[in-house]
């Protein structure tokens, strides 16, 4: 399972962008996304920012669960109160390693309540770190976080939930 | 035994005749006066850390009228031991609920550290990392200024400044403060 992390800023643009595999099932928590993929991602998340604005508005939560798929990558999405939104992508990896232990893994079943919950815990976490980070007085709206402390506690939330 | 007087007061200062805000009004509004300053002065942190030990140097004239209302301790302190004492227990505990501990004495007296486990005024802040800021900035200097000013009204001339900063990375934030002399009064010039 690799996981691609991304916040998008108000009009659009890329505020952060993290990359990480699972940490769950003796993972090493390093993504394993084809060389090409990697280009791929960004446009796979930038294209389901047309379906976060269809889908924003309508149950008043700000956990909009998974909200698109693209082939095997998923995409969840979490938005905050100031439109700032974070999509995380989720890409199974492919069914040749050792299936049977992996089948009960959050990662193999990308749309199962209990990946859900997992990416839920992981988003309700770096919500909480990034408004403190953008409280700190040297930020500014729409800015490109560069905080290593922030970088560090995304990395955290990932190994601890996902 | 003066320190835990000191305590006393401060505890019963706090809760009894000072007026409170949320901490959060106050860090935000300290920190946009740095960034602020950051920008007019285009990241002269040495200029930034000038101007806001002149602040606090103003706020300090002021402050210590304030804080000898709230305290009601009119009797003067017998030694700068004293004096720091009641700057750690009551003073920076009536103003911002903090007890700075009180440390690394010299010999004769006359300097001593500041080191604040807790300060309300940098919570949720990162240096800018333009690679200059973490060795130049000293981003809670207001208060060097708000110590000088004080100790100044009430005869004490001090030099105070901070020589370690959490922000910056370090293991935590100290400030120094030397006794420089105790201003006698003086006859106006020409005065019969």
């Amino acid at each position: 399972m690799s996981y691609y992390f991304a916040i998008i800023g108000t009009q659009d643009n890329p505020l952060f962008e993290y990359e990480f595999g699972t940490s769950k099932q003796g993972g090493d928590g390093i993504a394993r996304f084809a060389e090409q993929a990697r280009h791929m991602n960004q446009f796979i998340v930038h294209s389901s920012l047309d379906i976060v604005e269809e889908v924003q508005w309508g149950n008043g939560q700000m956990y909009l669960k998974c909200i698109d798929r693209f082939y095997q990558n998923y995409v969840s999405c979490w938005i905050t109160g100031g439109n700032v939104k974070f999509l995380l992508l989720h890409a199974p990896q492919p069914a040749s390693a050792n299936t049977s232990r992996s089948s009960t893994s959050i990662g193999a079943n990308p749309t199962s309540p209990q990946t859900e919950e997992a990416i839920k815990q992981f988003f309700t976490e770096v919500y909480e770190n990034w408004v403190k980070t953008i409280m700190s007085p040297f930020y500014q709206v729409n800015m490109e976080v560069r905080s290593p402390v922030f970088r560090s506690r995304v990395a955290a939330a990932g190994k601890k939930y996902l | 035994m003066a320190s835990s007087k000191a305590a006393r007061i401060g505890e019963e200062v706090w809760k009894s005749r000072v007026d409170k805000v949320n901490a959060e009004l106050v860090t935000l509004t300290y920190g946009t006066i740095v960034a602020q300053l950051c920008k007019d002065y285009e990241s002269d942190y040495i200029e930034v850390n000038k101007q806001l030990d002149k602040m606090g140097y103003n706020i300090g004239l002021r402050l210590i009228e304030d804080y000898l209302a709230k305290s009601n301790t009119m009797n003067r302190c017998s030694n700068f031991r004293e004096t720091a004492e009641m700057i750690a227990k009551v003073g920076f505990k009536i103003f911002l609920n903090i007890t700075p501990a009180v440390t690394n004495w010299t010999s004769d007296n006359k300097q001593f550290s500041l080191i604040f486990d807790e300060n309300p005024l940098a919570d949720f802040v990162e240096l800018p990392d333009d690679g200059r800021a973490q060795d130049e900035l000293w981003y809670s200097n207001i208060f060097c200024g708000v110590l000088r000013g004080a100790l100044e009204m009430v005869q004490m001339q001090v030099e105070a400044h901070f020589i370690s900063d959490v922000l910056r990375g370090n293991d935590s934030t100290e400030m120094r403060i030397s006794l420089i002399r105790y201003i006698d009064d003086e006859m106006p010039v020409d005065d019969d």
